[in-house]
């Protein structure tokens, strides 16, 4: 009895506390107030409506209908073009998700050890295609399977290859070039914050550091830099965890759509392909929340490991 | 203080400057590289467009894809500068909104301490991971009913508020040290004064950098499905309907190409040296 009410009272004062902390802090929420608004109508909702989409059967004229788990029976038992996707996108992301993260930070930490002009160049430079983005008929250019086409006639004047190769219709090479592409583009976002980052530094740290006896520019890195830029480093991983295991659009318009044997055919094209194409909804929808839970895992393990090294 | 000017602003030798120099000069050879090949291209005449093996240079550059480009886009119900006007209205409103409006969340998500706050952090990273090709049936839904479709509101509101913008904000404002807040509250500002007066000009190359992805995602913004007045319709699903109508005009789609990516360039190259300045005068503290 007396307990109960104990539990009670402190219940009670909670809630008192908790509507005190929020009044206290009301102006706050308020600052926060317009952005979360727009969130919700346009990210939230669509997001949390579409996820149990993915237990239904909807073709977008009638209205869904319930089938449980029938959506994922038929992707994990019946669907070979799935399955191809799933090994596609882990392929993808396995090899231009580290590599492309590793370069993102290498390249901003080498630039920043650029003199001021060349640091702004630089940074123009390999930002570059992140802006021009769609130049796809370009690539396919480069990649054409003539052998007078540019990358044909550099490697068979290199004695490379012996004849033209198909590039973009040979189901062995289509991947790779997916991800050539793929690279090329890939220093974005997490490439931009990780330069603004190095800006930020607090030159202090350099100084104190020299005093120290740090000696080279890679005890500078190890010991300054990088502990210093945990956010940012966190931020840049996060970029590219989306950015490679979302990637569809490339292989879409650099190779014919679906790509010879669906060798450059990910989880996104897939998706694209059931929900913009043959509008079965459901089924479109099953698929971004399968690709939705992997990339919640990755995310979980790499946050996990990052904060345990630095400070995000 | 002395020992360090000596040694130049950080560590590292002058062949070790060199090297990375050379590594540098590669790596943009093979990123410039596709986007020179675009613009050669599109200052090419047809008979050499066609040429096989496509040269790298030009012989006799000529402005006429872009002027054949012109003329599609002058043949359109709608003038060309109302897709101009559309485009850049659209990408001023969205870049100036999700610099004020993610700002000022990212400081509540980084410095407030309030019931709430961590559930919202919480929200937004889980959120940065859904890139869903399958939401735009029901954003559709919400904005019919809200009554936005074929508006200019269905082309900027449901750009503004992106997990991205916020978490890149909240990311640098996070490393603000507590006792710069703790010293203004005591001075008695609000949250807002802090915000904008105090935390935002120490993170100066975080929102320089937050304009550039804003401004470059808006004007990517086609505003398919979402509007279909030809004079709502933005410069880039213009340019879509230009570069698809044919071969005759391949020297066209690589003048559109060139075309759509010079304001975002221009704008990076502003905001881009913006954000080195910043640490040339931050260095100056001695």
């Amino acid at each position: 009895m007396f307990g109960k009410e104990k539990s009670q009272y402190i219940e009670d004062n909670k809630f008192r506390y908790t509507m005190r902390e929020m009044k206290k802090n009301g102006s706050a929420y308020v600052l926060a107030l317009p952005y979360f608004l727009l969130f919700l109508f346009f990210t939230a909702i669509p997001v949390v409506i579409s996820l149990p989409v993915g237990f239904t059967n909807f073709n977008m004229a009638q209205f869904p209908k319930w089938t449980g788990l029938s959506n994922f029976y038929t992707l994990f038992l019946a669907d070979d073009v799935f399955l191809i996707a799933i090994q596609n996108t882990l392929v993808f992301a396995i090899i231009t998700g580290p590599i492309s993260y590793i370069m993102c930070f290498l390249l901003a930490w080498l630039i920043n050890e650029m003199p001021g002009p060349l640091k702004t160049v630089f940074t123009y430079i390999f930002y570059a295609p992140t802006l021009a983005g769609n130049i796809y008929a370009t690539w396919q250019l480069i990649f054409s399977g003539d052998a007078q086409g540019p990358l044909n006639s550099i490697l068979i004047n290199l004695g490379l290859i012996k004849g033209p190769q198909q590039w973009l219709t040979d189901s062995r090479y289509i991947l790779t070039c997916v991800i050539i592409v793929q690279m090329w583009m890939s220093l974005g976002a997490g490439f931009l914050a990780i330069r603004a980052g190095l800006q930020g530094i607090d030159k202090a740290g350099y100084e104190a550091g020299a005093i120290e006896g740090i000696k080279n520019r890679f005890q500078e890195l190890i010991y300054i830099t990088v502990p210093s830029m945990g956010p940012q480093l966190l931020f840049a991983a996060v970029m590219q965890i989306t950015s490679s295991f979302t990637a569809g659009d490339i292989g879409r318009y650099l190779t014919a759509f679906p790509s010879t044997d669906y060798a450059a055919h990910t989880l996104m094209t897939h998706a694209f392909d059931y929900g913009s194409i043959r509008f079965e909804m459901g089924y479109a929808c099953a698929v971004c929340f399968f690709l939705f839970i992997v990339m919640l895992f990755v995310n979980n393990v790499i946050r996990k490991a990052m904060s345990g090294i630095l400070d995000t | 203080m002395r020992l360090i000017k000596k040694r130049r602003m950080w560590g590292g030798s002058r062949g070790g400057d060199i090297m990375i120099f050379i590594l540098l000069l590669l790596v943009g050879v093979f990123m410039l590289f596709p986007i020179y090949f675009s613009i050669i291209q599109s200052i090419k005449p047809v008979e050499e467009l066609f040429l096989f093996p496509p040269k790298m240079y030009v012989q006799r550059p000529t402005m006429q894809s872009f002027e054949d480009m012109l003329k599609v886009a002058g043949g359109m119900d709608v003038p060309f500068s109302r897709y101009v006007f559309n485009s850049v209205f659209v990408s001023v409103v969205v870049t100036v909104a999700q610099l004020l409006l993610s700002s000022s969340a990212a400081y509540v998500l980084a410095k407030v301490k309030a019931p709430g706050i961590r559930a919202m952090n919480k929200i937004i990273e889980v959120a940065l991971l859904f890139t869903s090709s399958v939401t735009y049936i029901v954003q559709y839904i919400v904005m019919a009913k809200m009554g936005l479709i074929d508006t200019y509101f269905a082309l900027t509101l449901p750009y503004i508020a992106t997990p991205m913008g916020l978490f890149l904000m909240r990311q640098f404002m996070g490393q603000i040290p507590e006792s710069m807040i703790e010293a203004a509250k005591l001075d008695g500002a609000s949250h807002l004064r802090i915000c904008w007066q105090i935390v935002m000009p120490n993170v100066k190359p975080a929102w320089l950098t937050l304009m550039i992805f804003a401004f470059q995602g808006a004007w990517q913004i086609t505003g398919y499905l979402f509007v279909y007045s030809e004079q709502l319709k933005p410069i880039p699903i213009v340019m879509q309907q230009i570069a698809a109508s044919g071969l005759a005009r391949a020297g066209v789609s690589y003048a559109t190409v060139v075309v759509l990516m010079l304001p975002p360039m221009i704008l990076f190259l502003i905001l881009q040296s913006n954000v080195v300045e910043t640490m040339a005068h931050s260095g100056l503290k001695d």
